[in-house]
């Protein structure tokens, strides 16, 4: 495994695995001979194309879909916070942000408040979940995983339906978080030319793992040109998200600027996409 | 006291009035205002059959419809055959069964009327016994399940995720759907009974914040709803079952009038 900047591989925690994972719908094999593993402090980004089987890995590690082979698992003692790719709610049901919050399960309202808080959406708790925003619910989704205090957040296309500067400060949110908390973050990308620069790990998906690394290694994979042409390989970005400040003392600054106008970034983090052959790390 | 018809069919028609409220927002929610119809033809199959086997007729449909609520449970695993057709299918095809049933069986007297539309003037003692036995295990399963079902309703895979036993409470659910079904029957009969999940539920959506208010208020509109149609059937001697769903649309268009005047710029934030 690909460990991260700070700390060396190998003595963290395993948080989820799959090994020779096979996944059929009908009959069709759609996934098939994955193997990865995620481990804390680890951020893993899956690409590919659409069908290529990004969301469905997802939800065989959550057991959400039948495994046909091999294995898809969740380490015991490994408390995920999830959030799917597709999350609508009607307006036949009255739900407020505070309500959708304690969903599954009992939490106090300081704990509620410091949770939506942290990712800038405190001023939204009394508001109906129907009319929030692509980036508001987005945001309010990743404070209810947070409320779980989990060891793994998943995250199924974290930055839909998000305008581009929401989607850099979502990036830096995320890399704080895990910074922070010491948590796994398994992502899948909306957007095959664009990974989080935070990214330990890419795993390039089309119904088999076609090549896995560090960002920059995987788009000069032979792999990858082959099934994203050398053309679009060529445009695939990254956020880069530098790293000149303390994270941990870092929070209260965050605590001070939350509320305010969120689609903006407030952290002096740059963000910049850059082509990958510029070499960013 | 309970010695009075109308008593009876007052106490019979609140008590299922009171579980229909909340088990019905969810029908709403869930979008399974077709399910309840067809658990509800199928109760006359149960009908016929409990007089066939000459036992208690609510025997005789709480079995039926509980089957019935399975099989649609099975018919689900084949994508091929699409869910209203399984659910047309299943209600129709008992629905003729237990009429041909009833009509051809030597010996068996359907009075088809008071099972199509409700008999609540009838409403015994042993039935007001029936109703408040079955209205108590309903409302209890529901408070054991209610945040786990919410969950379920809101979104299922996330629900899933986080260790809810999303295919349990489901199963829980149109098990108390069947049930209230066969407990409802007498009071607004087959025809009708989906109407009081429904209608209280969707008047209700218009003054509520919260899943927990809107089902106490559906429970309360339905409540008034038995209330209003009961003496609307007194006053001008209307057949109680349709007076009471008369009722009860009376009350959705009421609210839908009164709170679009002022939420029209209110209940969306944005």
């Amino acid at each position: 495994m690909i460990g991260g900047q700070e700390n060396g591989a190998g003595d963290r925690r395993m948080l989820a695995r799959a090994q020779g994972l096979a996944v059929q719908f009908g009959g069709r094999t759609v996934l098939s001979g994955v193997d990865m593993d995620i481990a804390a402090g680890e951020i893993v980004t899956i690409i590919g194309p659409n069908g290529s089987g990004k969301t469905t890995l997802v939800k065989a590690l959550l057991g959400l879909v039948p495994v046909a082979r091999g294995r898809a698992e969740l380490m015991p003692g490994t408390r995920i916070g999830y959030v799917p790719q597709r999350f609508s709610i009607d307006a036949v049901l009255p739900l407020r942000v505070d309500r959708l919050m304690t969903l599954t399960a009992p939490a106090s309202a300081d704990a509620i408040g410091a949770a939506l808080e942290r990712v800038g959406v405190a001023h939204l708790r009394r508001a109906d979940v129907a009319s929030l925003s692509g980036g508001e619910t987005q945001r309010v989704l990743l404070a209810r995983a947070l409320l779980r205090q989990p060891d793994l957040l998943v995250l199924d296309e974290p930055v839909q339906g998000v305008d581009f500067a929401g989607e850099a400060a979502l990036y830096a949110l995320i890399g704080e978080l895990r910074d922070e908390m010491g948590l796994g973050v398994l992502m899948v990308s909306h957007d095959l030319h664009v990974v989080m620069a935070a990214t330990d790990q890419v795993l390039c998906l089309n119904g088999h793992i076609c090549c896995a690394g560090v960002p920059s290694d995987v788009s000069r994979h032979p792999e990858f040109l082959r099934l994203f042409g050398r053309q679009a390989a060529a445009t695939l970005a990254v956020y880069r998200h530098d790293h000149d400040h303390d994270h941990d003392l870092h929070g209260h600054v965050v605590a001070d600027e939350a509320g305010g106008d969120h689609s903006t970034d407030h952290h002096g983090h740059d963000h910049h996409s850059h082509h990958s052959h510029s070499g960013h790390e | 006291m309970l010695d009075d018809f109308l008593v009876r069919a007052l106490l019979g028609g609140v008590m299922v009035a009171l579980v229909a409220g909340p088990l019905g927002c969810f029908v709403v929610w869930r979008r399974m205002a077709y399910f309840g119809d067809t658990m509800a033809h199928s109760a006359l199959l149960g009908v016929s059959l409990g007089l066939l086997l000459s036992v208690q007729p609510v025997i005789g449909v709480a079995v039926v419809v509980v089957i019935a609520a399975f099989a649609l449970f099975w018919l689900e695993r084949f994508r091929w055959l699409a869910s209203d057709t399984a659910l047309g299918m299943l209600a129709h095809g008992s629905l003729a069964v237990g009429l041909v049933m009833a009509s051809t069986v030597p010996g068996l007297r359907v009075d088809l009327m008071s099972y199509l539309f409700g008999d609540i003037l009838a409403i015994g003692r042993q039935d007001l016994v029936w109703i408040a036995a079955g209205v108590a295990v309903t409302m209890l399963t529901l408070a054991l399940i209610w945040r786990d079902l919410l969950a379920a309703t809101v979104q299922a895979d996330l629900a899933k995720a986080e260790g809810v036993p999303v295919a349990r409470v489901r199963l829980i659910f149109a098990l108390l759907v069947a049930l209230l079904i066969a407990a409802a029957m007498k009071i607004v009969g087959i025809l009708l009974v989906t109407a009081m999940l429904i209608i209280p539920a969707a008047a209700a959506r218009r003054v509520s914040g919260s899943p927990e208010v809107m089902a106490v208020v559906a429970a309360l509109l339905g409540m008034v709803s038995v209330a209003g149609g009961l003496g609307l059937s007194l006053w001008i001697d209307s057949p109680s079952g349709p007076s009471i769903v008369l009722a009860a649309i009376v009350l959705f268009v009421l609210l839908l009038a009164g709170t679009g005047l002022v939420a029209g710029g209110t209940d969306r934030r944005r």
